[in-house]
């Protein structure tokens, strides 16, 4: 890997992956202060969850996907 | 020289075999991915719908179906059972009440009897007690009678020892004096 | 120093890497399509890896789906309640979706699940090829979902589907912009849709390929393999998942083409 600025790039966009943890444990985290505090609602709203986490996922798999296309398609 | 196992080499496959780029973006693959894709999720598709969903829907019913009919005839038994028991409550209070005429009508019958051997009992001792009275009353004249013939003769016997005469009707009238004292 | 084993791929790596002393190993390489019985060119009709694997995908679904369900008993054997347990999973999700209506387009959404999650797990057998992970794949899946509900929105609703965009409950003068976004949202679904399967399932392979690689340097290969079995639980989690979230994100489109208003 002699680096050049493609590679440079790849890592910068997997920051991108980081910032998606952080969405990601935002959902499930606020979902469980909202299930702790009203534990009857919760079943019904797991969907939601997933969906709440699939959508902040899809983001960091975005960042991922431009790393990679950086690493091997630039 | 590898290209014998690692099959097509081109503009996505090195000459090692390794992937030149994503293989994701190689777009000599698509037509290939996609046409077997289609013909899977149709196979799929074709599978689920003839013969698997609707399996499994009939199970599943048939499942429903079957835990339903148990329920009403675990219901259909429990009213029988609740019948079962008032037709022997009922059972029970007419036996009791019929035992509880039998012994009235029992115990009526003995009183009767009771009352008739009483009666008869009472009559026949008022007939014996009538026929004492009536002896002890004989006995009893009988017994005057006799008390006033020995007075008599002992007080002629007594009159004659002392010495008198006996005059027969003073004595008589006397004793009979004596015996009204 | 041309690698003989062709699917293999974590020996080859291994390979690589010993006999480089570096790690020379391309993470990509797993998801290489080549064909079954030799030849150089990939036509579309060429049976390849991919035909190998769907096929297999399709034996599982019929295995799970037909096969255990033969003897139709009342009380269920385990596979028997897994499929039925699949059945009820999916119908229910659809149903409270998307209410009574939606419960007609039922096969078609449980076979998008079955086979998503069938080619994910088959994905994680050691060397096998994951159909899912090529977005050649997930983008007609997703294509395919974004098409029907169009047309759907449009048959079943008429120009009134296009409410979808108008947002009601807005302030007036907000209304257009948001159209305008909502708009754009509604074209990038299938793009991210198919981009979060493919690139969840891509990721988690290629990062067990790359821990693969350190395996064979003998001073951190515990940590290595420690790692492989701690990404290949969680993949195993995403794989069921993330065809969880297709099928779930599936229902969701259908059901603003059954019922557009807000």
């Amino acid at each position: 890997m002699e680096g050049d600025l493609a590679h440079i790039g790849a890592g910068l966009a997997a920051i991108g992956s980081g910032a998606a943890a952080i969405g990601v444990g935002n959902v499930a985290g606020n979902f469980l202060a909202g299930a702790l505090r009203n534990p009857s609602a919760a079943a019904s709203q797991t969907a939601t969850l997933f969906i709440g986490i699939a959508f902040a996922e899809a983001l960091g798999i975005f960042a991922f996907l431009v790393s990679l296309l950086l690493m091997f398609a630039v | 020289m590898a290209t014998e196992t690692t099959g097509a080499v081109g503009t996505c496959v090195d000459s090692h075999g390794s992937a030149i780029g994503m293989p994701q973006l190689c777009f000599d693959w698509f037509p290939n991915q996609i046409f077997w894709l289609v013909v899977t999720l149709v196979v799929v598709f074709l599978v689920l719908s003839r013969v698997a969903l609707p399996r499994i829907a009939a199970i599943l019913a048939e499942r429903k179906g079957t835990i339903t009919n148990d329920l009403a005839a675990a219901e259909d038994l429990k009213a029988k059972a609740v019948e079962a028991e008032e037709a022997y409550n009922k059972a029970l209070a007419d036996a009791r009440a019929e035992a509880q005429r039998i012994a009235s009508e029992a115990r009526a019958e003995i009183q009767a009897d009771l009352d008739d051997a009483i009666a008869k009992a009472d009559a026949e001792i008022a007939a014996k007690a009538a026929e004492s009275e009536k002896a002890i009353a004989e006995i009893r004249a009988g017994a005057l009678e006799s008390i006033k013939l020995v007075a008599k003769d002992t007080a002629t016997e007594l009159v004659t020892a002392l010495g008198g005469k006996a005059d027969a009707d003073a004595i008589a009238g006397a004793v009979d004096a004596r015996m009204k004292g | 120093m041309a690698s003989e084993t062709t699917a293999a791929h974590g020996a080859e790596g291994a390979e690589h890497a010993a006999e480089g002393g570096s790690l020379v190993f391309h993470p990509m390489d797993q998801f290489i399509v080549k064909p079954l019985f030799g030849g150089d060119t990939i036509a579309w009709y060429t049976p390849t890896n991919v035909t190998l694997w769907m096929a297999l995908a399709i034996l599982a679904i019929i295995g799970l789906l037909v096969l255990s369900t033969s003897k139709r008993a009342i009380v269920p054997t385990r596979m028997q309640s897994i499929a039925e347990l699949a059945y009820g999973f999916i119908y229910k999700m659809l149903e409270d979706i998307c209410g009574k209506e939606g419960v007609k387009y039922f096969p078609y959404v449980m076979t998008l699940f079955m086979f998503i999650v069938t080619a994910n797990f088959l994905g994680l057998l050691p060397m096998s090829f994951t159909t899912t992970s090529h977005f050649a794949v997930t983008v007609v899946l997703a294509l395919a979902v974004f098409l029907t509900v169009t047309v759907l929105g449009f048959v079943k609703n008429g120009a009134g589907f296009l409410s979808l965009f108008w947002v009601s409950s807005a302030p007036l003068a907000l209304r257009p912009i948001l159209a305008i976004i909502e708009l754009i949202s509604y074209f990038v679904r299938p793009v991210s849709h198919s981009i979060r399967l493919a690139g969840n399932v891509m990721a988690g392979h290629a990062v067990i390929k790359v821990f693969a690689g350190f395996a064979a340097v003998a001073a951190i290969s515990p940590v290595s393999v420690l790692a492989i079995t701690a990404m290949y639980g969680l993949e195993v989690l995403v794989a069921f998942i993330q065809a969880y979230v297709f099928t779930i994100l599936t229902c969701v489109y259908l059901k603003d083409a059954l019922h557009p208003h807000h």
